[in-house]
């Protein structure tokens, strides 16, 4: 596939200069088990990057290996063209927040964002106004003196994010930061980190197992699977192209259905055949089609249907209203056993009178079609 | 970019292997756990090493083999203690499991009234010698005792005597342990139960007692091991019913036959190791049924049910009281049983064997010592071994010297601080006879629960604390200091309070090691027993409990002092 090949970083804020952060060969093993196979990663300076993935996909490991906490097996980390990769924690520039956000529970909210600038010969006045400033950059300039236990959570991951930022390290890690949190909050916080991060430039890797949460946030994502990267690229990339069956099915909702290759631009489903763009590699044997329920494209006969362009007809089996839309499963003999599920508009519904069993043509858009080596 | 893809899925074996660098904290934290567990070397693995070499050996120090433990065994007199001991453990065992049981139930799924009283009631053995039950009992059974009638004609010097202070003397460690493993019941089990019409009996049989058995069973274990290990209630009311505990205590005090005394404690220390080993085993299950959304239960009031555990709690705690006022009775009285007019006659130490009151105040300080010194070290230990990193091997082989102590009877750890610490070409010698050997003793004896109640605390506290604190550039000492002690303070006073009442009370390491200046309350009531000064035995014996007990109220108070001040930010 062509996307696989050629992939640019597509954020303008890249720089062509050198990455800041380069992970080569980074592989960690626990015992007999490989949490990560050799890793091969580039960070550019201010960029932020989400780490998506299942749990146990190694991506909080690859984090943890990052800041030092539990160093990998063999392979380099290097921060701004130093080598760190024997480093221990204490000795790499970095900021982190945790899942659990670890706020010291018998400080107020200003002596744990205070914490860190402590012992660096600064000036007890010039810590507490770098604490305001922080604080008021959070957005918490009233809770200076609660305990961390007289705060929400929302709250406790903000002065988490402000003690890592104290220090003015180079390198942000967010471990899960948002996981803990109701939907709401979660999804003003996504925001507020996002300004926050920009208004800083600071370099930034997020773990998440929320495909929401990197769609919107991050400038690019790093899919992780079984230790392994399966693809990295902007959101929009990602979503539009994925890679692997495996990114096409854990990012957004995604119809699969089983193929021979049958030419070098065409594959065969159940009985019909399917113009395709395919990779070289899938020169023959079983595939796998990929389609997203979005790009399915219900025909009307008053709008001139393109015939003969990947259409099949199929009857309504099923139809789910959404609110603001209907997601709708069909079937047809000539594609075989499969369903298709399809997101229509509620006024393609309505214009079109789609109700369950009734039959319509539908079309698979050469250019939204995917294909990917059966087992990829 | 580069991308991995699962085609690629092999490492290289010749990939360079990163060799993670230690920080200074890393360093520091290393020598700091170097330092503790050289401790428990010295202290522990390398005087019972010179006491099982010592089984081995004749009295010139000639290595002899198994001819010591040839002749223990070809000595009916001697193994016929074996005997004794397991049949004295096991009906212990079984009557202290059983009133243990029922009183935590009624402590825990009854409604009567007074819980709290209870409950601190049957904790008061703890606070006493294992000595004093059985004074108590001389006073009570014994030929010129309150009430000989009731044991029908019976000798209270022997099993009986033995196993009603045992039962005494251990009921408070199984309760704690049953209540526990009652309390952490699920009360949508016993609704399940009751919506599928099972009958109160049955409910008991399939969802109570399966649900405690892990407790139990724990209960069980620990009951054993304390009882065959004991040596103050035997020594007392034993009479001339040999167990193994009195045995090396008469080969070594009285026969002066030291390789004799250290056979008999590696015959002791084989079952109280398996009974511990079993223990931990159990243990970890117990810790595996705890479901984090449990419900807990809470008893419905039942006029009947609660007025039957009312009267069986009220029976317990006059049996523990009861025994404690026999004992304050007795030493109040001036000469038991010609007159029985009160006075403070027996309060004067001074005049008898055992050290006199200088023995109490030696106690206090001892007591102090090793709850001072104990504390910083196995909190400090306990916080190396869980929150350091990389050096996995040294942290694995500490943990396994902490836990070891909990295995050793107290007379065998004595009898192999006086083969280490007494043998001419070491270089510890001089410790020998002073107050440290008994301070460090004390601490080695009552290691394995400090630790564990430690280790306990420190997991509860946030695993990235450390992360967080290294990665602002912070040294370990500081959020140690700062953070870890600060929340981990009530364990830290637990510890600190265990230490200080197992020092008052405890006979059994400290009997071989103390000297002419270093004599100890607990000691003293050993001897003044000994030497037939019973009363001044129980006058002392009470010295100890008033003293442990004042020392509880004060923890008690200081508790709620720091519960109030920090509540601020410990609520939840």
């Amino acid at each position: 596939m062509e996307n696989t090949k050629t992939r640019k970083p597509a954020s303008p804020r890249l720089p062509t200069e050198s990455p800041f952060l380069r992970i080569t060969d980074l592989t960690k093993m626990f015992g007999a088990f490989t949490a990560l196979h050799e890793i091969s990663l580039e960070i550019y300076d201010g960029e932020f990057v989400c780490f998506l993935g299942p749990s146990g996909c190694g991506k909080t490991t690859l984090l943890r290996a990052i800041a030092g906490l539990d160093i990998q097996t063999s392979g380099t980390v290097e921060q701004g063209g130093k080598d760190v990769s024997a480093l221990p924690p204490s000795e790499r520039d970095f900021g982190i927040v945790f899942q659990s956000y670890a706020l010291f529970p018998n400080m107020t909210v200003r002596k744990n964002i205070a914490y860190g600038l402590e012992n660096r010969k600064t000036a007890r006045s010039e810590i507490k106004s770098r604490v305001s400033e922080l604080l008021e950059l959070v957005g918490l300039p009233e809770q200076a003196d609660k305990y961390p236990a007289q705060l929400s959570g929302g709250q406790q991951q903000r002065v988490a994010l402000a003690r890592a930022l104290a220090t003015s390290p180079g390198l942000l890690l967010l471990d899960e930061p948002l996981s803990a949190l109701d939907a709401k909050v979660r999804a003003y916080l996504r925001h507020e980190i996002r300004a926050l991060q920009e208004r800083l430039g600071v370099t930034t890797i997020m773990v998440t197992h929320d495909q929401e949460e990197a769609l919107t946030m991050a400038d690019r994502i790093v899919v992780m699977n079984d230790g392994f990267i399966e693809q990295i690229g902007s959101p929009m990339e990602i979503y539009r192209e994925p890679a692997t069956s495996f990114v096409a099915d854990f990012i957004g909702t995604m119809n699969f259905v089983p193929g021979v290759v049958e030419s070098a631009e065409s594959v065969k489903v159940g009985k019909i055949i399917l113009q395709c763009d395919l990779d070289e590699s899938l020169d023959s044997g079983e595939v796998t089609v990929a389609i997203r329920p979005e790009d399915i494209e219900v025909q009307e006969a008053s709008r001139g249907a393109n015939q003969g362009n990947n259409v099949v007809e199929v009857s309504v089996e099923e139809v789910e209203f959404l609110g603001s839309f209907v997601r709708a499963d069909f079937a047809s003999d000539s594609i075989g056993n499969v369903r298709l599920r399809a997101d229509l508009s509620i006024n393609l519904v309505r214009r079109l009178d789609i109700v369950e069993g009734s039959t319509i043509s539908v079309a698979l858009p050469r250019e939204r079609i995917r294909v990917y080596a059966k087992n990829g | 970019m580069q991308m991995s893809t699962p085609a690629a899925a092999t490492v290289p074996i010749s990939a360079v292997r990163i060799k993670p660098k230690a920080s200074r904290d890393d360093w520091h934290m290393r020598a700091f756990m170097l330092v503790i567990g050289l401790y428990l070397l010295v202290a522990l693995a390398f005087p019972l090493y010179a006491m099982l070499s010592k089984s081995f050996q004749n009295h010139d120090g000639d290595f002899i083999g198994l001819a010591n433990y040839l002749e223990y065994f070809g000595t009916p007199a001697l193994t016929y203690s074996i005997n004794n001991s397991i049949f004295v453990a096991v009906i212990t065992t079984g009557i202290t499991v059983t009133l243990a049981f029922v009183l935590a139930y009624a402590l825990t799924r009854s409604c009567m009234p007074l819980k709290g009283f209870f409950k601190s009631v049957a904790m008061v053995p703890i606070l006493v010698p294992s000595l004093l039950p059985g004074i108590a009992l001389v006073y009570l059974f014994g030929r010129q005792g309150m009430i000989p009638e009731l044991l029908f004609g019976h000798d209270i010097y022997g099993p009986i005597g033995i196993v009603i202070a045992e039962v005494f003397f251990t009921l408070p460690h199984a309760m704690i342990i049953i209540i526990t493993a009652l309390s952490i019941a699920d009360s949508r089990l016993y609704e399940s139960a009751i919506a599928l019409r099972a009958s109160k009996p049955r409910i008991f049989f399939t969802v109570t007692l399966p649900g405690a058995r892990y407790g139990l069973i724990s209960a069980a274990f620990v009951v054993f091991t304390l009882t065959i290990t004991d040596f103050g209630a035997p020594k007392v009311i034993g009479g001339d019913f040999n167990v193994l505990a009195t045995d090396i205590y008469k080969q070594v005090i009285g026969q002066q036959n030291f390789e004799m005394g250290a056979v008999v404690s590696v015959v002791l220390l084989i079952p109280a190791a398996v009974a511990f080993f079993v223990d931990r085993v159990v243990q970890k299950k117990q810790v595996a049924l705890l479901s984090a959304r449990a419900v807990p239960l809470q008893p419905n009031p039942n006029r009947r049910f609660d007025s039957i555990m009312l009267g069986y709690a009220c029976l317990v705690s006059l049996f523990i009281l009861g025994m404690l006022a026999v004992c304050q009775y007795a030493a109040l009285v001036k000469f038991y049983p010609y007159d029985l007019s009160l006075g403070l006659k027996n309060y004067q130490f001074d005049l008898m064997d055992g050290g006199g009151w200088e023995s109490y105040f030696n106690s206090i300080r001892m007591a102090t010592y090793t709850a001072l010194f104990g504390t910083i070290v196995v909190f400090v230990g306990a916080y190396m071994v869980e929150k350091g990193r990389g050096f996995r091997l040294g942290r694995g082989f500490f943990q396994l010297l902490a836990m070891m102590p909990m295995a050793v009877p107290g007379l065998v750890l004595g009898l192999a601080y006086i083969f280490f610490f007494n043998a001419p070409n070491n270089p510890l010698n001089f410790i020998y006879g002073t107050m440290a050997i008994l301070v460090i003793s004390t601490i080695t004896h009552f290691y394995t629960v400090s630790h564990l109640t430690a280790v306990t605390a420190l997991k509860q506290m946030d695993a990235e604390f450390e992360a967080v604190s290294s990665s602002l550039k912070q040294p370990f000492y500081k959020v140690f200091s700062r953070v870890t002690v600060p929340v981990c303070l009530p364990a830290i006073f637990d510890i600190g309070i265990y230490l200080f009442v197992n020092a008052m009370t405890t006979v059994s390491a400290v009997v071989f090691l103390y000297g002419p200046d270093t004599t100890l309350a607990s000691v003293a009531v050993l001897n003044m027993d000994d030497a037939g000064d019973i009363a001044p035995a129980a006058a002392m014996g009470m010295m100890i409990f008033y003293t442990a007990a004042g020392v509880r109220i004060l923890h008690y108070i200081v508790s709620a002092y720091i519960e109030r001040r920090t509540q601020k930010w410990r609520m939840r």
